[in-house]
């Protein structure tokens, strides 16, 4: 059981550190849109392994199924022929900004590798009713913000993209 | 099963050999099942209108299926030049995956399911609502300006028609007080089976389920009267039957789910969910109860005409989701009596919960026929004066 | 569960965000920079999970926090999105080295 895990935590990453490489680095734009739903189903099999079930369905309900749908029809609505790969994806500073990505990479593996204060409870049976507590009691007013901000989205992309 | 196998083997390979066995046998179940539909459709639609059917292939037709699936291995496999390979072949091969991946929760019978997640509807939803990416990559791969609108249109309908279709079963989810699928079929049981406690969501989302997986009469993206097929115009061979595999088994997968969450699933009414005669009767229960609706949904493509597209996502936000949310309101309002009833009444729970749910559906049909009939007299008002009644 | 060590979930967000850093500094089209923005927060969304599943697993604040972020970020996403459209209804490309000047 724990090879299990070991071997499914080694793919998932894979899958997502491959899939974030294909975003930064594919030459078509609509590919790179293609391997960031890959790298999207991936972080839901994270949450898998981190037994958050509810997190990873609603992480492929909505960003493979919504938001990467959002930059796909962007990507679609933005070009000029569908042949058209825009020339070169990488503008001057390419080198600057991989050594800036290092950097930052290198200063937080320091950053993790000091000893956590794990403990040794586990989550709680019925995650979703957990949830639902949590959402309509201590955190009611962000729930409710965060609905009204949704509503505010909504009603201005509509309003900036339309004709 | 791994457990009996552990005795020759280790666990670990009991568990992998039993994992192996359920997906195989749930893909076939899937895939023997859609050549049966085809067969079934042909001649439903035939009747309906007023011929035969397929009937030269082998007695009744039967070898109809694979003759076509034959046709459809055997045809050439054409690439249109300018399209960019890799996106062009992504198209068919993410549509087929989200068909099979919802097989792994469907409850055959008691203690019989793939695997019983306690939030089974909420993975069936998620996975169902990938397949929009392998659409948009078959229209975009196709490099055809048709295709690329076909695949928009269908998009848009499909990520439309997702919201009806998951607020109708918030009314059930809080019914049940789960959203695992064993736990829905397990609650009928002691309140009655949902169609009849929830008519109005049943029927919004036999319409949602059906206008999301383009079936008449929502399938303006691909219909073959349309002068182009939509996303999958320039594919042939296996690849267009992959669309095709992924359609049909997508027809057998909701009349399924519909028979799960509205007709009891694999129960016979009346019996307690755990009794033994469920573990042997319970596939056949409810692969009756699935072709009930599968035949629904024939004799739906055999009688509507189709919808059209400006019509299509107005239906959607402005008639359906209004009224899955005032469901969802009233439920609201009658959960907590009807959680006072099933403790304090146990199994005869029914006879109360019945007659209280049917009166709130009654009222809110009530609603939905004032509104009706008002815009049916504002529509004969314009035509009096000479205007067409346009929405 | 806890077969697998809490730095290594941590390795694995750490890598996914400076890949997004580097996809939002060094891409050309508009819309590629959304889209390493987008890896970032999940890299955030992950390093949430992991630690409330390794520190604190019984109270549920930490998926908490994680829904809201995923509901953030896809309204951010589409308002972003509409920008670009925008953009390039009026100026007819998106890509960030041509759209540099208000308007004069």
């Amino acid at each position: 059981m724990n090879l299990f895990v070991v071997i499914s935590f080694g793919i998932v990453s894979l899958i997502t550190l491959l899939g974030a490489l294909g975003v930064v680095t594919a030459r078509n734009v609509f590919a790179s849109g293609l391997f960031l739903v890959l790298s999207f189903m991936g972080v839901a099999g994270i949450y898998v392994l981190l037994e958050a079930p509810f997190l990873a369905a609603a992480q492929v309900l909505i960003y493979a199924g919504a938001v990467a749908v959002l930059i796909l029809f962007a990507i679609m609505l933005t070009r000029r022929v569908m042949s058209d790969t825009g020339g070169s994806q990488t503008n001057n500073q390419w080198a600057v900004a991989a050594f800036i990505a290092s950097l930052l990479f290198i200063v937080l593996l320091k950053a993790t590798g000091q000893e956590w204060p794990i403990s040794n409870q586990s989550p709680p049976a019925d995650v979703i009713t957990a949830l639902g507590n949590a959402f309509l009691g201590p955190y009611l007013l962000p729930f409710e913000i965060v609905s009204v901000l949704l509503l505010a989205a909504l009603v201005g992309a509509i309003i900036i993209a339309r004709e | 099963m791994a457990q009996a196998l552990s005795q020759f083997m280790p666990l670990w390979l009991g568990q992998i050999i039993q994992y192996v066995l359920v997906g195989t046998a749930l893909v076939l179940f899937a895939v023997l099942n859609m050549l049966f539909i085809t067969w079934m459709e042909r001649k439903a639609i035939g009747r309906f209108q007023d011929r035969i059917g397929a009937n030269r292939a082998g007695p009744f037709g039967l070898l109809q299926p694979i003759a076509d699936m034959v046709k459809i291995m055997t045809k050439e496999d054409i690439t249109p030049t300018a399209a960019s390979r890799i996106i062009y072949n992504v198209g068919p091969l993410v549509v087929v995956p989200p068909a099979l991946l919802v097989f792994a929760v469907l409850p055959f019978g008691w203690g019989l399911s793939g695997s019983d997640l306690n939030i089974g509807l909420l993975y069936v939803f998620a996975i169902a609502s990938t397949a929009t990416i392998g659409i948009l990559a078959a229209g975009w791969g196709s490099n055809n300006k048709y295709s690329l609108l076909g695949a928009m249109r269908a998009v848009a309908q499909m990520v439309s028609y997702e919201v009806p279709q998951v607020l109708s079963i918030i009314g059930i989810v809080m019914l049940a007080g789960t959203l695992s699928l064993q736990g829905i079929v397990a609650k009928q049981a002691y309140m009655g089976w949902f169609i009849l406690l929830q008519p109005l969501a049943f029927l919004i989302f036999l319409t949602a389920t059906m206008a999301e997986v383009n079936r008449t009469p929502f399938d303006l993206p691909e219909a073959e009267s349309e002068i182009i097929a939509g996303h999958h115009t320039e594919y042939s061979g296996l690849k267009f039957g992959m669309f095709y595999l992924a359609e049909y088994i997508s027809v057998l997968f909701i009349s399924a789910l519909a028979a799960t969450l509205f007709l009891g699933g694999y129960t016979i009414p009346f019996i307690p969910t755990d009794n033994p005669i469920h573990t042997v009767l319970g596939p056949f229960v409810l692969i009756a109860k699935t072709y009930f609706f599968v035949f629904l949904t024939m004799w739906i493509r055999g009688t509507l005409p189709r919808v059209r597209v400006d019509h299509l996502m107005g239906f959607a936000w402005k008639a359906l989701v209004p009224l899955c949310l005032l469901n969802i309101l009233v439920v609201g309002f009658i959960s907590p009596f009807i959680n006072l009833w099933t403790q304090s009444l146990g199994n005869l729970a029914f006879l109360v919960v019945i007659p209280v749910m049917l009166v709130a559906n009654a009222f809110m049909f009530g609603i939905l026929y004032f509104f009706i009939s008002r815009l049916v007299r504002q529509n004969e008002v314009k035509l009096a004066e000479g205007a067409v009644p346009a929405r | 569960m806890l077969s697998v060590p809490l730095s290594a979930y941590l390795i694995v967000a750490a890598a996914l965000f400076c890949i997004g850093l580097y996809g939002t500094l060094a891409r050309r089209n508009a819309v590629a920079i959304l889209m390493g923005v987008e890896l970032m927060l999940n890299a955030v969304n992950i390093n949430l999970v992991a630690f409330w599943r390794y520190l604190t697993p019984a109270n549920v604040s930490g998926q908490v926090f994680a829904v809201f972020i995923i509901a953030i970020a896809a309204a951010e996403a589409a308002i972003g999105l509409a920008l670009f459209i925008a953009i390039y209804r009026s100026r007819d490309t998106v890509s960030v080295e041509e759209i540099n000047l208000m308007k004069w």
